[in-house]
């Protein structure tokens, strides 16, 4: 289980990485908590290890780098290849694709700190307000857990905005903010991809910040989802053609909006969904009454017999 | 002793209790049929501010070895005669186990009281051991002290900057902090004879001042000797406590040290006092020394919290005292964090951008940095992070929103070479906000700080670490 990392999402990662070691081992498998530091690469090779689950989140867990890396020295592991993470890792290249392929996802742009210095922030976030409008969300072009995420609502905010969010990478992704049901679709591959059950998330502050995903009470779940049996399915199937479009391997999660007239729109695809107490995956595993442990330990059986 | 039935619940009990409505208050944010009651919506609602915040999951990354942490508090340990404290540890428990292994007195184990006023001797406090009561750490004696005077909404007076340990303390018990204004020389008095006579002019009083006046963390300062008696007068005068903590005290980098306010008004002072900085933080042995009608009170909750504090800690610190140079060591630990100090400055010097100022301190852990202007220390902490350096940024030290432009830098645990590799990490950090904060015409914040921002202060603080 490798578990931590160096990303922002560190404290988020150990904290999958350990219950999901407790619930493996549940189910009998014998499981190593290790991080990704410099001693990876020696004890992977001293230990040999049947299989590598990733559970870290964001920067080299998720951007495909740890998988590179597993590939190379032939370990089997859970999880999307080092190609398709890569790509996935990616929000606005995930965006496109999606789009490209037929799925509705919020309009978005992406712009580096270069544009804005050379070619005049004003003019470049007042081109922005009027593509997009305001409300906006703003995020970091990479990482998860809502981190650097924020919505911004007058143009005076969203100078700050920029700041704060390039202090979590190069470039920022405006969003246009829509408004209806927060919902996060799970997809499990053992070995045909199936959706689990649709959460639906309503963050008592109204935004599902990085508080508001790790406080215990800020966040009420429904699952399934209290939406129409219509709506679940479309949403199912959203999930389904989003990890198959990506190339996605073994386990996904696709968070979505949906509006009021019942469309699904994507926000953001995970390849790398979080599993402590109050994530999503977990939550939508036990709604459907299955044991996550035994589901990581059919994935990895999955991953052994492809390796 | 024995622990009083009344005072410790056994668990089985508490499970035992029946928990009306549990069933109804469960029901609307259940997961799925069946699933595990929504425990959270029955938290009382002085934990309100107790919220995962960013900085917290950013701290998780600075205690990976490939970030320089400048955040942290922790002592370096690394002077410690570990093989003498060893054979002290096998000694006490082959020699005085039934003892040590036991509950012990409420109030703390006599002869370590004895010896603790030894200790506060150094700053001029002369105390009977009789009113020293002993805690786990200083900080539950801070939490005593605010448990037992402190109602909601009280209000307690506190430098600002302030310890983030206390705020947090002040917070849980839902006190109301007002900040009084420091510079190089410490607590202005002005500025505090200025909030005593606005509380008083508004008919409130105070429950007690809370000052750190040694090598203060976070500022670095230290509070002047000719400023101390006008301080303890003008509490005196409006009727307010005075809680002193001084867990850096004997950290003077020349040796030198500044009598202790105790030691000027021992009626209107409680002391506290700690061994995390003078020996061993883990154990966590520190100290009240408070008049006896206060001593009496802070007995009676501290047995309430925890019984007793832990006796085997405190045989191993009474032990430690009694048979090892304890102030040689302190010196051994004043040059190494000297040393560390010096590069600290040194490297602020070479490589911080122009519009940084920088507090000089003679002792204790922490240098306090005001960046230039626009930029805010906490939004830019991620950028730090991915740089590999890490910082406590400064919103955390007051209950009020303020130090956004500040943030606290510690050069305790890292070695000189790490503290100025630090340093120019941080240095280019600051450059490439700056760059940023330039093309976005330093937008100001103050009003995207508001909305919601002032409930998060408590809970950004601390990881265990940053004390």
């Amino acid at each position: 289980m490798l578990a931590g990392g160096l990303s922002a999402e560190r404290e988020v990662s150990l904290r999958s990485g350990r219950r999901l070691a407790a619930e493996l081992r549940d189910v009998g498998t014998v499981v190593y908590e290790w991080d990704a530091d410099a001693t990876l690469l020696d004890r992977l090779r001293a230990e040999r290890p049947e299989a590598v689950v990733v559970a870290l989140h964001g920067g080299e867990g998720e951007n495909g780098s740890v998988q590179a890396v597993l590939e190379m020295l032939g370990v089997p592991f859970v999880g999307t290849d080092s190609r398709a993470c890569r790509l996935a890792w990616d929000k606005p290249t995930t965006k496109a694709e999606l789009a490209r392929a037929g799925l509705t996802t919020p309009d978005w742009v992406v712009l580096p700190h270069a544009t804005f210095r050379e070619l005049g922030a004003r003019a470049v976030l007042d081109a922005m307000v009027a593509r997009l409008g305001l409300p906006l969300m703003v995020k970091p072009d990479q990482g998860g857990s809502a981190l650097g995420t924020q919505v911004v609502r007058t143009a005076e905010d969203l100078p700050a905005a920029m700041v704060d969010c390039l202090a979590y990478g190069n470039a920022v992704l405006a969003e246009r903010f829509l408004t209806g049901t927060e919902v996060a679709i799970s997809v499990c591959a053992d070995p045909e991809p199936r959706a689990l059950p649709v959460v639906e998330i309503c963050a008592k502050g109204g935004v599902y910040d990085y508080t508001a995903r790790y406080t215990p009470g800020a966040t009420t779940f429904h699952c399934p989802a209290r939406l129409p049996e219509s709506v679940q399915r479309a949403a199912e199937q959203v999930a389904l053609d989003a990890h198959r479009l990506l190339g996605l391997r073994d386990l996904s999660r696709t968070d979505a909006i949906v509006t009021e007239d019942g469309a699904v729109h994507v926000l953001e695809v995970n390849v790398s969904p979080g599993l402590t107490e109050t994530s999503l995956l977990p939550i939508a595993a036990a709604a459907a009454g299955e044991h996550l442990g035994q589901l990581f330990s059919g994935l990895i059986d999955e991953a052994i017999r492809r390796a | 002793m024995p622990p009083s039935a009344a005072a410790s619940p056994a668990p089985e009990s508490r499970s035992a209790l029946p928990e009306p409505g549990s069933a109804a208050a469960a029901a609307p944010a259940t997961r799925a049929a069946g699933g595990p009651p929504d425990l959270a919506d029955r938290f009382a609602s002085r934990t309100d501010g107790m919220t995962a915040s960013e900085i917290r999951a950013l701290f998780a990354v600075a205690s990976r070895p490939e970030v320089v942490s400048l955040a942290g508090g922790m002592p370096n340990l690394a002077a410690l005669p570990l093989d003498t404290l060893a054979t002290e540890v096998a000694e006490l428990i082959a020699q005085d186990g039934q003892v040590a292994l036991q509950y012990g007195s409420a109030q703390g184990v006599p002869l370590l009281r004895e010896q603790i006023t030894e200790v506060m001797a150094a700053e001029g406090i002369r105390a009977h051991a009789d009113d020293v009561v002993v805690t786990i750490g200083s900080q539950m004696a801070l939490d005593l002290v605010t448990r037992i005077f402190c109602d909601p909404g009280d209000i307690v007076l506190a430098e600002g900057p302030s310890y983030v340990g206390a705020l947090g303390s002040f917070a849980a018990y839902q006190a109301q902090v007002l900040h009084v204004s420091m510079d190089d020389d410490g607590l202005v008095p002005a500025a505090l004879a200025e909030a005593l006579s606005r509380l008083a002019a508004s008919g409130r009083r105070a429950k007690f001042l809370y000052t750190v006046p040694n090598f203060h963390n976070p500022a670095g300062v230290t509070l002047a000797v000719a400023r101390r008696a006008e301080i303890l007068e003008l509490c005196r005068r409006y009727d307010v406590l005075v809680v002193e903590d001084n867990p850096y005290g004997l950290l003077g980098f020349d040796g030198q040290t500044y009598p202790a306010l105790r030691s000027m008004d021992p009626d209107n002072v409680i002391y506290l006092g700690s061994f995390s900085k003078t020996f061993a933080s883990g154990l966590r042995v520190g100290w009240a020394l408070a008049p006896p009608s206060v001593r009496d009170k802070l007995v009676l909750a501290a047995e309430s919290a925890t019984l007793c504090p832990p006796t085997f800690n405190q045989m191993m610190v009474s032990r430690y005292l009694a048979a090892h140079d304890w102030r040689g060591q302190i010196k051994s630990f004043r040059e190494m964090y000297r040393e560390r100090r010096d590069a600290m400055l040194g490297a602020l010097g070479t490589y911080l951008p122009d519009g940084c100022r920088w507090t000089h301190p003679d002792g204790g852990f922490y240098v306090w940095l005001t960046v230039p202007a626009g930029v805010d220390t906490k939004a830019m902490l991620p950028r730090a992070v991915r740089a590999r350096v890490a910082y406590a940024s400064g919103t955390g030290f007051y209950a009020d929103g303020l130090g956004s432009r500040q943030l606290r830098l510690s050069y305790c645990y890292p070695t000189p070479e790490r503290i100025t590799e630090g340093v120019r990490r941080l240095a280019g950090v600051l450059n490439a906000e700056l760059e940023v904060l330039h093309t976005f015409g330093s937008p100001d914040r103050a009003a995207t700080r508001s909305v919601g921002g002032g409930a998060r202060l408590g809970p950004q603080t601390p990881s265990p670490d940053t004390t």
